[in-house]
Formats: structure tokens, C-alpha cells, sequence
């Protein structure tokens, strides 16, 4: 194979606000440089996880390598690094673009910049690179590029005048933006005779390959048989094969080197060893210094998951096993209810990733599953001067052996139209923010900035802006650090039993609005038994709230007629089988729904 | 011999009640006589299989029998006499609707060998009645029940309704105590059960408002005191008799002997073997002479099946279950098998039991379903 050029490969990113034509945009990319024949394109190509194309976001990182025979004749290596698009994984993304050397800046022409196009070009900015805008969707009526490219100037201050007009849907001007990143994206440096420095961006676990680490690869080189050591980890092998990335599939090569993009195998058996941000260098020749950024991911988000039959907890075990060998920022580790048996205490980037995994596990492993309220990581300190990680509202100390309490706090961006303000500040103030200030992005348009504590966000945050700005506010955030907060235990007691699968820790302005919910939402959902049935919502040990199922007086059937006795043990066994579906704490049977509906308190609202 | 009961099911009726979730509707008098035939057929076909077999209860249920011609009765019931072993001292009732009974179908029946009418009356009150659907006054009712004596009947049940829309207790207690008046030998009286697909179901709104879950009951207890005292046992959850009166044909459903059931959607179990009649109309008269071509969902009961059984029907009996009974049927103690589950709700006080039997408390009858559901695996 002749040597690769350097000056002629081009590492790039899109980035957009969701839904602004990223994932669109690449399959025209990858389409118009001819690596694939239309007819084997499927429509997304880069996002190949059923559940990313239902969602219709990315959520691991992909990437592709084209060949693009440019206007001047050239030929030239794009790498497509494809970035995940959810604040729950910016770090990931992060990587990403450090992995770039520019990046193309997508913005709907109906629409313009949103709060994710600023998050992520500022990103993007930071990583220095160079970013050139493109206005997609320009065959919508409600399209109107010449506003979009002063907004672009005046809010973001990069040169949009010349922006490719696009419509990446119907394949217009694609063209373009393909001589746009020959022209403006700069071509990597690097000198292939230093030691091996490569960037992990992304990991993929494959049953007969093992790890597949992706990474950029910033200086020296790399091949078969190189001795490889991961700088955070320690983790060491000797690299099996290296190559580069075809759209779906992986094609070997003899050799990386610096500026290029790729792979390496090096039968590594699990993710947790090659860390998104670690930097790869050669064992024998080792680099002088790791590639900045490397950061250890911490779980944001956490949450008990339950097996709704509690004999598949081995099942649950190993479905969880085998995600995190794909997933290294998956966190778990046993733990067991009162009422709801053995499960485990799982963390997440944020609840999003947590809604993947839920649905993974129940779709990919058919499990049925009991998740409890997810909750953040609270830092106690005790009165002895040590301090733990709550992730657990159960194992809360006594409250006399705390001397006070910190959670995580957010500093939250929303951009929102002017009319919506008022509503959103209201909002945000619910949620106990703190309001730091606004900045107008144009007449009709506000970038609001608050800190939030990220306990006030993680539930239904999102969905609140949504209905209250009619779907327009867009919101991204990012972890300050932690904060002194009067936070106290709430406590759930069904039938004056307390049910640890219920309790959570909440800030003690908002407990009794909290526990009075709840109880209600609990009403509704416990069925009547032949006892009345009390619940309640405590703090300390003090009733705050109540509620009261009644007692169940008649459930009998009065006839049975003509003999039809399997009609009525149909009934009858129905109603056996919605009991299965209960978990039994004390006298009482709680479907499990309850478990999952007291999550939703807001939607009366 | 062994004992069977026969049910022979005529799924018509003139207009479906409001109420009414069986398997009945109006049908013209050409579509009545092809079912008559059908009828005759099936039960000839089958006749091989019960040779065994002697007849000590035959039930005419639907719909409306009483709707069909009086021949139609004789007719079916000669099948029964020349193809089956009849017991001369066999229970035959039929149901009848006050509106399709005239005398001379009574006289006809009981030639025929009918000894025991069912009148569905479900109450007293004109506006219930029409409420209901039903195309009966409670003068026609009077009018036959008359009739219904005059021609010799000497065991007649009547079907009553409490927790009717709107109803309150005064209007229940006056259905009851006009009934009551009339002496009749038997007396079942339901609560009604809103059930989904039902006229009432899909239009409530446009009822009186439903008696309370505590009125419901109030009237339920209310029945069981008011029948006690005027000499009526009740002996199963809805139905109530005088000494010797009980109905032969419904005990065998609640203590599992064997019943064969004819026509469109009958039920059977023989042997502990259950099985259902197709529900399709055509496809019943086609295959007639091929019974087992539509006997659908056919069921050999495990022995864990028929212990569940024993239970949940039997327990629908104010009696009781027998514990030596259960011992002779599974070579297992009830203790062994349903202990815990009898301890569970006796600590409740929703059943008792003694050396002999165990049987439900008023309150365990009320929730029965909750209880009977604890005995299936």
C-alpha cells in the first residue's frame, strides 16, 4: 500500500443542534464520495443502533473513512468522526472533536442556532478547530439562509457568507461542502518518526476481535505487533491489527500513523481498560507525556434496577456484564430492597444513557424491569469528619451523625424565545435555580443561564421546558461541583411499613410538595386489598402527608352460568397473575408500576 | 352407573337485555328450526359416548327456551328419553321470560316431562324492568307465574337482581317482599355485574347512578335476613331455597360431577375432561353430526386442576368443602396441599374451618374471587 499523503486527509465533525440534518448530512457525505453505491446505503448509515435511529440520535460515536476525488483533481482521505448528540455525553464528544481538526457547523435554515449549536461549537472552538457553517434544510418554505448566516456571524462571529446552502435530505449542494472540507479544514500534523501518542475517542466491544479501541493517532506510529500501553490505565497488549473504518464495517491496514484516524485490536477483553481520553503510546518507546483531556468518567445519575421476577437476577447480572463491556461509563454493583429483593445499584452519565440502558436490557435481553426514583450523587459529610457518596437515599446515615450535606449543581443554558421567558424563569425558580443572567442572541431570542441543582433536572427537567415553551427552549448544561444544601430523607410508609424502594433525598422547601404527591400517585396506583391501607410520606420519622386506600368490600361473582367454569378460572387466574406482578411488603401488594409511576410526579401540571 | 347432567343451551332471545353478556340473540324462525335440528343431531351423535352414563338433571338455559314452539321442547327431550338413560326421578328446568310463556307452552312442557321452571322476573318495578331491557311487565310475570302454578308446577325458581342502577333498598325490599308473597320453592338472587360489552356498559352514563359498593352489600345482606326469615336457606353464593328445593343441576357445577353440555357454545366436563362448543353459529349446524369438529378447548384437567377446582366451586357453597372428600378424590390431606392458604385467610377471619369442612366467612363470600384466586397455582 503507497504511503498515505498527510496533506491530504481530513479529520472533521459535524456538529448541530438535534435534528438539524447531522445524520443526514454524513450519509450524503459518505454517499457522494462513492464508497458505497446508493443501493447500499441504509438511510443513517452512522447511526447503526436500532434504538439511536428510533430516537433519532447518535449515541456512540461512529466513524467513516471516504475517498474524495476533489476539483483539483486529488484525491483525498475524509474521516467522518461522528459525535454523540446529548449533553449526558459531552465528554465523549469532547474526545471526539479533539480527535478533529475542524469540524462542519450544521444550522436548520427554518430554525437557526439553538442551545446545542452554541454548546457544541463552543466545543468545537475550545478544541481549536476550525469550524465552517453550513444552512441545511433550505428546501423548507419557512427557510430563510440570509437571516441564518447573520445570526451565525453576529452570535457565533464565524464568516458565514459563503456557507454551502444545502439541503442534505434531497441531496442539494452537497458538493460543496465536500470541496469546503478540502479547502477549509486543515490537514493534520504530526511526525511519524516521534513515539507513538494516539487518542482513544471511542471503544467498541466485539465477541471475536475484543476491544476495538478508535483513536487518532497524534504522533508517531503504530502496526502489528507494536507493544501498546495505555498511559491512564496501565493496561498493556501487543496490537493484533490496526486499519481504518468503512462504513459498517472495519478494513485492516499495515500501519497508522500520525494524522490518520483508525483501529487497533489488541484482545483486550474489556472496555473498562481503554478509557475514551486515555492516551495510547508504544511500550518500548514510550512518549514523554499523556495527550491532555484525560478525565475519568464519573456517574451522574443513579438508580436501583430490579428484576420484576426476582429469579432472573443472574439474567439481569449477566445482561449488565455484557453492556459495560461496550459501556464503560455503565456503573453497577448489587444491592438488595426490602421490597423489592436483589438488583443493582446502576450509574449513568445522566438519565438519558439511563433510559438507553433500561431499554436495552429490556429489549436486547428481555428482561422486565423495576427501576426506583434515580437519583445523584450526594456528598455527606459526618459529624466524624468523613464524608461518604450517597448514591443510595437508603443508606442515608442517622441524621445525627450528619454534620450537613452537598449535591452536584449544574450551570444550565437555555435558549428560548421571548415570549417564553417569563415561564422558563419560573420554572427554573421551581427547581430552586439560580439565576445568573440573559443575554439577548437577537430581538426575539434569549440565552438564559442558571445553576440548577442537577437533582432538579434529572426527573423531568426537559420535558417541563418543552410543555412550557410550547417545544421551542432548547437547554444544555454543564456540572459546576458540589454545594452545601438543606437536603433531607423522604420517606414512603405503605400500611406503616417503610418502603426503601420509594425513599429519596430531596431538598426539605420541597418535601412536603413532594411527599403529598407522592401519596396521591400511590393512591392511584395500589389496588384496593380487604384492608384499609394508609400511606404516608415521612421525614424523620414526622408524617407530612397522607393518603388512604379503602378497603376492598365485594369482588365476587355473583354467577356463573351454564357451567362455563373456564371462563371463570380465566378470571380467576388473571387475577392470580396480576398478584405475581406485585411486590409484597408487609400486608400489602404493590404493583410494580407504582414503583415506576411516583418517577412522573409533574404531569399533572 | 355414572351420573351425568345435561344442559342443552338455546341462544336466542326476542331482544337482548341491557345487561345480558350470554351467548344469545334474536334469530328468525327458519334460523330456530335449522338449531332445533342441529340439536337433535349433536345429541344423537354423541349418545354413544354416554352408555355409561345415567341422566339425573337436564337444564334448558339461554337465551330465551321458552321463545322456542312447545313441540320443540317435547322433541329434545324425546332424543333424551329414547337415546339416553334418563332416571325416571330426573330435575328438568327450563327458563323461561314471562313475555314468551303462554299457558299452553307450560301444559306442553310439562307433558314432556319439565318439572322445574326458572322465571326470570329480576324485579317488581316496571321502570327497573325497562331500565333493563326486559320485554316483560310485572303483570306478565304475575300472569304466568299463575299459570305456571295452574298447570301443575311445584318447583319454580325466580331470578331477582339487586344493585340495579338507581336502585335503593325500600325498591329492593319491595321486589323481595312481593316475591315473596308468591311462594315460589326457589329464589336466585344476583347482584348485578356491570360486564364489559353490555349495553349498560357502554352507555352508564346514560343510567341512574349505581348503589354504592356499601349499599350493594347492605342489600345483599339485607336479601340473605329477609329470605332467612320467610324459610329460605341460602345454600350457594346467589341462591336460596326451601328445604329440598336446591337446584340438583347447579350443585353438580359447584361439586365438579359430570356435565355434557349441547348446543352453540355449551360447556362440558366429563371425567375431567373439559371442553367448549364452538360459539360460531354456521359452523354448528354444519358439523352437527361431528360433534367433536367443533368441541374447542379441550382440557385435560391435571390433577392440580381438579384440586383448584374442588376448592374455588366448591367453596361457593355455603356448606362448604368437604375435607374427607378432598382426601378421597387426591389421596392428599387439604391440609397438606392448601394449608397455608387456608391459614391465611382464617387468620383473616375470611374463612373457618372444623374437623370436617371449611367454608367462608359473610365477609370471605363478599371478596370471594380474591380468596378463590389464592388457590390456583
Amino acid at each position: 500500500m503507497a504511503k498515505i499523503d498527510q496533506s491530504k486527509i481530513r479529520n472533521f465533525c459535524i456538529v448541530a443542534h438535534i435534528d438539524h440534518g447531522k445524520s443526514t448530512l454524513a450519509d450524503r457525505i459518505i454517499e457522494k464520495t462513492g464508497l458505497l453505491t446508493s443501493r447500499e446505503m441504509q438511510d443513517q448509515i452512522l447511526d447503526n443502533m436500532d434504538l439511536e435511529r428510533e430516537r433519532g440520535i447518535t449515541i456512540k460515536a461512529q466513524t467513516v473513512r471516504t475517498v474524495y476525488k476533489a476539483q483539483d483533481g486529488e484525491e483525498y482521505i475524509f474521516n467522518l468522526i461522528d459525535t454523540p448528540g446529548h449533553v449526558d455525553f459531552n465528554y465523549e464528544v469532547s474526545r471526539a472533536l479533539a480527535a478533529c481538526d475542524g469540524a462542519i457547523l450544521v444550522v436548520d435554515a427554518a430554525q437557526g442556532i439553538e442551545a446545542q449549536t452554541l454548546a457544541n461549537v463552543y466545543l468545537a472552538l475550545d478544541h481549536d478547530l476550525d469550524v465552517f457553517p453550513v444552512i441545511n434544510k433550505i428546501d423548507l418554505p419557512s427557510a430563510r439562509p440570509d437571516w441564518v448566516k447573520n445570526e451565525i456571524e453576529d452570535v457565533i462571529g464565524i464568516e458565514a457568507q459563503d456557507a454551502p446552502l444545502i439541503s442534505a435530505k434531497n441531496g442539494v449542494g452537497i458538493e460543496d461542502v465536500l470541496e469546503a472540507v478540502v479547502h477549509k479544514i486543515p490537514a493534520p500534523t504530526g511526525n511519524p518518526e516521534n513515539p507513538l501518542q494516539a487518542l482513544i475517542f471511542d471503544s467498541l466491544y466485539d465477541p471475536y476481535k475484543g476491544v476495538i479501541i478508535f483513536c487518532r493517532i497524534v504522533e508517531g506510529k503504530v502496526s502489528k505487533g507494536t507493544k501498546i500501553k495505555m498511559m491512564a490505565t496501565g493496561a498493556s497488549e501487543e496490537v493484533v491489527e490496526v486499519g481504518y473504518f468503512g462504513a459498517g464495517q472495519f478494513i485492516p491496514c499495515e500501519e497508522l500513523s500520525a494524522g490518520m484516524v483508525g483501529y487497533i485490536t489488541a484482545s483486550i477483553k474489556n472496555v473498562k481498560g481503554t478509557e475514551v481520553g486515555d492516551t495510547v503510546t508504544d511500550a518500548n518507546r514510550p512518549c514523554a507525556e499523556p495527550l491532555p483531556g484525560y478525565k475519568k468518567v464519573q456517574s451522574m445519575v443513579f438508580c436501583g434496577l430490579y428484576p420484576a421476577d426476582g429469579a432472573k437476577y443472574p439474567d439481569l447480572r449477566d445482561a449488565l456484564e455484557k453492556l459495560q463491556l461496550n459501556d464503560a461509563s455503565l456503573f453497577f454493583e448489587p444491592e438488595t430492597s426490602i421490597a423489592l429483593g436483589f438488583g443493582f445499584r446502576c450509574g449513568f452519565l445522566g438519565l438519558l444513557h439511563l433510559e438507553i440502558i433500561q431499554e436495552r436490557l429490556e429489549r436486547e435481553y428481555n428482561l422486565d424491569l423495576v427501576t426506583t426514583a434515580p437519583g445523584v450523587v450526594y456528598k455527606v459529610h459526618k459529624t466524624d469528619g468523613t464524608v461518604i457518596e450517597l448514591t443510595n437515599p437508603s443508606n442515608l446515615p442517622d441524621p445525627s451523625e450528619i454534620d450537613y450535606m452537598e449535591e452536584p449543581i449544574v450551570t444550565a443554558e437555555i435558549m428560548v424565545t421571548t415570549e417564553f421567558i417569563g415561564s422558563i424563569m419560573e420554572l427554573c425558580q421551581e427547581r430552586r435555580g439560580r439565576y445568573l443572567g440573559m443575554e439577548y442572541v437577537e430581538e426575539t431570542r434569549a440565552l438564559l443561564k442558571y445553576e440548577l441543582p442537577l437533582n432538579e433536572i434529572i426527573y423531568d427537567f426537559f420535558d417541563a421546558l418543552k410543555s412550557r415553551s410550547r417545544g421551542y427552549a432548547s437547554f444544555d448544561y454543564d456540572i459546576k461541583g458540589y454545594e452545601q444544601s438543606e437536603l433531607v430523607k423522604l420517606d414512603i410508609l405503605i400500611n406503616r411499613e417503610e418502603v426503601d424502594a420509594l425513599s429519596f433525598i430531596v431538598h426539605k422547601d420541597s418535601a412536603y410538595e413532594r411527599g403529598r404527591r407522592m401519596c396521591e400517585k400511590l393512591k392511584d396506583e395500589i389496588p384496593r386489598h380487604l384492608f384499609e391501607i394508609p400511606i404516608q410520606a415521612a421525614v424523620g420519622g414526622k408524617i407530612i402527608a397522607r393518603e388512604t386506600v379503602k378497603a376492598m368490600r365485594k369482588d365476587v361473582l355473583a354467577k356463573c352460568y351454564g357451567g362455563d367454569i373456564s371462563r371463570k378460572k380465566k378470571l380467576l387466574e388473571k387475577q392470580k397473575e396480576g398478584k405475581k406482578r406485585m411486590r409484597q411488603v408487609g400486608n400489602v401488594e404493590i404493583p410494580q408500576k407504582a414503583f415506576m409511576s411516583v418517577l412522573k410526579l409533574d404531569d399533572g401540571k | 352407573m355414572k351420573s351425568l347432567s345435561v344442559y342443552i343451551h338455546i341462544p336466542f332471545c326476542a331482544k337482548k337485555c341491557n345487561y345480558c353478556d350470554f351467548l344469545s340473540a334474536p334469530a328468525t324462525a327458519e334460523k330456530r328450526k335449522q338449531y332445533l335440528s342441529a340439536l337433535k343431531s349433536e345429541m344423537q351423535a354423541e349418545a354413544k359416548r354416554y352408555e355409561d352414563f345415567c341422566v339425573k338433571s337436564v337444564f334448558f338455559g339461554g337465551g330465551t327456551p321458552s321463545i322456542l314452539e312447545a313441540q320443540a321442547i317435547t322433541e329434545l327431550l324425546e332424543v333424551l328419553k329414547t337415546a339416553y338413560h334418563m332416571d325416571t326421578q330426573a330435575e328438568i328446568t327450563l327458563e323461561m321470560n314471562p313475555a314468551t310463556a303462554t299457558k299452553e307452552k307450560m301444559e306442553s312442557w310439562k307433558k314432556a316431562g319439565v318439572n322445574r321452571l326458572s322465571i326470570g322476573l329480576q324485579s317488581a318495578h316496571d321502570e327497573e324492568l325497562k331500565m333493563l331491557g326486559r320485554i316483560h311487565c310485572y303483570a306478565d310475570f304475575l300472569e304466568s307465574y299463575q299459570n305456571a302454578r295452574e298447570v301443575g308446577f311445584t318447583n319454580v325458581n325466580i331470578d331477582l337482581m339487586s344493585g340495579l342502577p338507581g336502585q335503593d333498598m325500600k325498591k329492593w325490599e319491595d321486589t323481595l317482599q312481593k316475591v315473596l308473597a308468591l311462594k315460589p320453592e326457589h329464589i336466585s338472587a344476583y347482584s348485578l355485574i356491570i360486564e364489559e360489552g353490555t349495553e349498560i356498559c357502554q352507555n352508564i352514563e346514560r343510567y341512574p347512578a349505581l348503589p354504592s359498593e356499601e349499599e350493594d352489600r347492605k342489600m345483599y345482606q339485607r336479601t340473605k335476613e329477609i329470605l332467612k326469615e320467610n324459610g329460605y336457606t341460602r345454600y350457594e353464593i346467589s341462591n336460596y331455597a326451601k328445604e329440598g328445593y336446591e337446584c340438583k343441576h347447579n350443585c353438580v357445577y359447584w361439586q365438579r360431577g359430570n356435565y355434557v353440555g349441547f348446543g352453540l357454545g355449551a360447556a362440558s366436563m366429563v371425567e375431567n375432561v373439559r371442553w367448549t362448543n364452538t360459539c360460531d353459529f354456521d359452523s354448528y349446524l354444519a358439523k352437527c353430526k361431528q360433534p367433536s369438529d367443533f368441541q374447542k378447548e379441550k382440557q385435560v384437567l391435571t390433577q392440580r386442576d381438579c384440586m383448584e377446582e374442588f376448592m374455588f366451586l366448591g367453596l361457593r357453597m355455603i356448606q362448604g368443602v368437604k375435607k374427607a372428600d378432598f382426601e378421597r378424590f387426591f389421596s392428599k390431606t387439604m391440609e397438606e396441599v392448601y394449608g397455608k392458604v387456608l391459614a391465611k385467610w382464617e387468620a383473616q377471619h375470611m374463612l373457618y374451618q372444623d374437623e370436617s369442612h371449611v367454608w367462608l366467612s359473610e365477609q370471605g363470600i363478599d371478596v370471594s374471587n380474591v380468596i378463590f384466586s389464592d388457590f390456583l397455582a
